[in-house]
């Protein structure tokens, strides 16, 4: 097992996680402010992949693709959350998730019914189109490209969370709701704010898989529940939590499957290695969610209430 | 008029009445037509609904009836639904059944029914071995045939050295096995993925890692897709034969495009077979449904008319299970994949082929025949069968 092959694994993990960190930086806002659990962030993020695999389909932009998935998908949160989230930020756990189970549901029949179930097909921009040799190993540049964006996100999300006004408010509500809405500030807008930067953030992620995964009815939920590891991992409502929680389970996860299988031909019989290995890489993430559940239940990095 | 004409005339019209609702035979059509593999169900019924609708709703002679069910791809769901089929629905006969962990399930209340069952797609192991069931015929394949004619390939080709990956479960093992059965070669490794793992990029560096002289892949579905579009950017496609089963078929290609051009695949059918009940298939589909049909429509499409001989030589009686099986096993009908029969375990005799990834004469991505190494292919099971 060469370096550059390990190099290669790890880049693979970076890259991986962060797209978990798109997805889960939105989902850990929403519920760290509203305390709100959204099982429908899968469904942003499906509906974000289709509005970018059509915008690039006939207007042959990129850049116009991403715009559309960002841009619909902040504009669409904002009526879901004015017409049918907002009347349930007040009730239980539990009626969050029926609810938003039930837009799941809907979002992949609506899918299904307008785009037919086959997978739909997303270009891979021609620039990055072809592959970088890095270290012997050839790395698709248009991952290169994932990386770059999951980068300015974190970059932007922390100048937004710490160096504005917007921000300041997303941290007081974050810590006490009452009080920030007792001071004055339209908490109901402020929230709709923070879900629609949510949704367009799972919409970003959803065009940015666009070129790499097939685009069809249900791709949200595998996502999802990576997602919701993460954020358990990192500590829900923290920023910080939802980009160091997705780089590890991004890169736990990539190096269970890569590398786990090598090491474990080293030690065991092959019949053993082979049935052993994919077992173990594919609880992997789940193992790891548990011990931090069992020793840190507020996650690796939590938000500070002082 | 008088009571006695009246009488008469009724009675005619009830023995009328009656005669026509008996000359209707009842096909309950049972497929995955949700969830992410729905095209290939879909795909299996409307290859059928064509043959249908070429014969005038009619096959051998007799009006047709269909009950669709979907399964959902959940194997208790399909068990319910054949009950439901034959119990309340009392369908005449099943076709279809996309995937094979809903036909291992549902064959029990088959075979107990003794219901004549015409598969379209699914072809496990078990059904062509120690449990098949004199009431099944299957028009598409055993799942290995595929894997075995690439494997056949494979050492004809002089490959030393493979990499095997599929997704974790029985027919992504099975493929493997397949594969193996019949290629020679050195294995220098067995990935195994999660099912409808998304994301391919660890195990693209394991092949970049072990440079073997090909691989053989077996990702249905969207993971298909997925994959060889992820091995498209890394520019492996170019760099390694890809020999894969399901990983391409008609179904994938137009979310694939461009991207899966050299891939191999194989097959017992492709939309270039020359066959004239072939030609004339592939230009129906497209003229009807605007899109090259998938082997999974070749396969729906050939069920239709393998029920349509059993029926015109029974003249449209299936009160006789046994007479109607007798027909079908030994039903004479142009199939699109050329030279057909059925096997005494009720699955096919036939031609299994190589395709490669190209464009057709209309520059369209499609699959073109490469080489036919294992002519008239019978499965590696049927000497378990206790049928003679």
């Amino acid at each position: 097992m060469s370096w550059q092959f390990l190099l290669t694994q790890l880049l693979n993990g970076v890259q991986f996680g962060l797209l978990l960190f798109l997805m889960a930086a939105g989902l850990t806002l929403v519920f760290g402010i509203m305390s709100f659990v959204n099982l429908a962030h899968g469904s942003l993020y499906m509906v974000g992949a289709y509005l970018a695999a059509l915008t690039y389909a006939h207007s042959g932009s990129f850049w116009l693709a991403l715009l559309a998935a960002v841009a619909g998908l902040f504009v669409l949160a904002l009526l879901l959350d004015r017409l049918a989230f907002s009347a349930l930020y007040r009730r239980d756990h539990l009626d969050h998730v029926l609810a938003t189970f039930g837009v799941v549901l809907f979002a992949n029949e609506a899918m299904r019914m307008i785009f037919g179930s086959a997978p739909l097909f997303m270009d891979t921009p021609s620039a990055l189109s072809e592959p970088v040799v890095i270290a012997g190993f050839n790395y698709p540049s248009y991952r290169g490209a994932i990386i770059v964006a999951g980068l300015l996100v974190a970059f932007g999300l922390h100048v937004l969370i710490d160096r504005t006004r917007v921000g300041m408010l997303i941290r007081a509500g974050a810590s006490n709701r009452n009080m920030v809405s007792a001071l004055g500030v339209n908490i109901g807008w402020l929230t709709s704010f923070v879900f629609a930067l949510g949704a367009a953030l799972a919409g970003l992620a959803g065009a940015m898989v666009g070129p790499v995964l097939s685009i069809q009815p249900g791709m949200g939920e595998p996502v999802l529940i990576l997602t919701l590891v993460v954020i358990v991992i990192g500590g829900i409502g923290s920023i910080r939590g939802a980009l160091y929680g997705a780089l590890i389970v991004g890169i736990v996860d990539t190096l269970g499957r890569g590398v786990l299988p090598g090491v474990l031909h080293m030690v065991l019989t092959p019949e053993l290695a082979s049935a052993a290995g994919p077992a173990i890489a594919s609880v992997g993430v789940y193992v790891l969610m548990a011990a931090v559940l069992a020793l840190k239940p507020e996650g690796l990095f939590p938000v500070k209430h002082s | 008029m008088n009571v006695r004409k009246f009488r008469a005339l009724a009675v005619a019209a009830a023995a009328m009445l009656a005669a026509a609702a008996h000359a209707e035979v009842k096909i309950g059509f049972l497929g995955t037509f949700s969830g992410p593999a729905a095209a290939l169900g879909q795909d299996q019924y409307d290859g059928f609904m064509l043959a249908l609708e070429q014969k005038g709703g009619k096959l051998g002679g007799t009006p047709i009836k269909i009950v669709k069910e979907d399964d959902q791809l959940k194997p208790d769901l399909g068990v319910q639904l054949v009950r439901k089929l034959i119990e309340s629905d009392k369908v005449d006969l099943v076709t279809g059944v996309t995937f094979s962990n809903v036909m291992m399930a549902v064959s029990k209340p088959l075979a107990a029914a003794g219901t004549p069952f015409v598969g379209s797609n699914a072809g496990p192991a078990p059904l062509a071995g120690k449990e098949c069931q004199p009431n099944f015929v299957f028009t598409s394949f055993q799942n290995d045939n595929q894997a075995e004619v690439l494997g056949k390939y494979a050492t004809d080709k002089g490959y030393k050295k493979l990499l095997l990956l599929a997704p974790n479960y029985q027919s992504g093992r099975d493929q493997v096995t397949g594969f193996k059965r019949y290629y020679k070669g050195a294995v220098a490794g067995e990935v195994y993925t999660q099912l409808n793992q998304p994301d391919y990029s660890a195990e693209l560096a394991q092949i970049q890692a072990l440079q073997p002289d090909a691989i053989f892949a077996f990702f249905p579905g969207g993971m298909g897709v997925n994959f060889i579009k992820q091995m498209s950017q890394a520019g492996l496609l170019k760099k390694v034969p890809v020999l894969t089963v399901s990983t391409v078929d008609g179904t994938q290609l137009p979310a694939q495009k461009d991207g899966a051009i050299g891939t191999l695949a194989g097959a017992a059918w492709g939309p270039d077979l020359p066959n004239a009940a072939n030609k004339a298939f592939v230009a129906a589909f497209e003229q009807k449904y605007g899109r090259i049909p998938s082997q999974s429509a070749a396969q729906g499409f050939d069920a239709a008319l393998a029920i349509d001989s059993a029926l015109a030589k029974t003249k449209g009686s299936v009160a006789d299970k046994a007479a109607f099986i007798g027909a079908l096993k030994a039903a004479e009908f142009p199939a699109v994949v050329g030279s057909f029969k059925f096997n005494k375990n009720g699955f096919p005799i036939q031609d299994q082929h190589v395709f490669e990834v190209a464009k057709d004469a209309q520059g369209r991505v499609s699959l073109k025949t490469v080489a036919t190494p294992l002519p008239a292919l019978q499965d590696a099971y049927a000497g378990e069968c206790p049928i003679k």
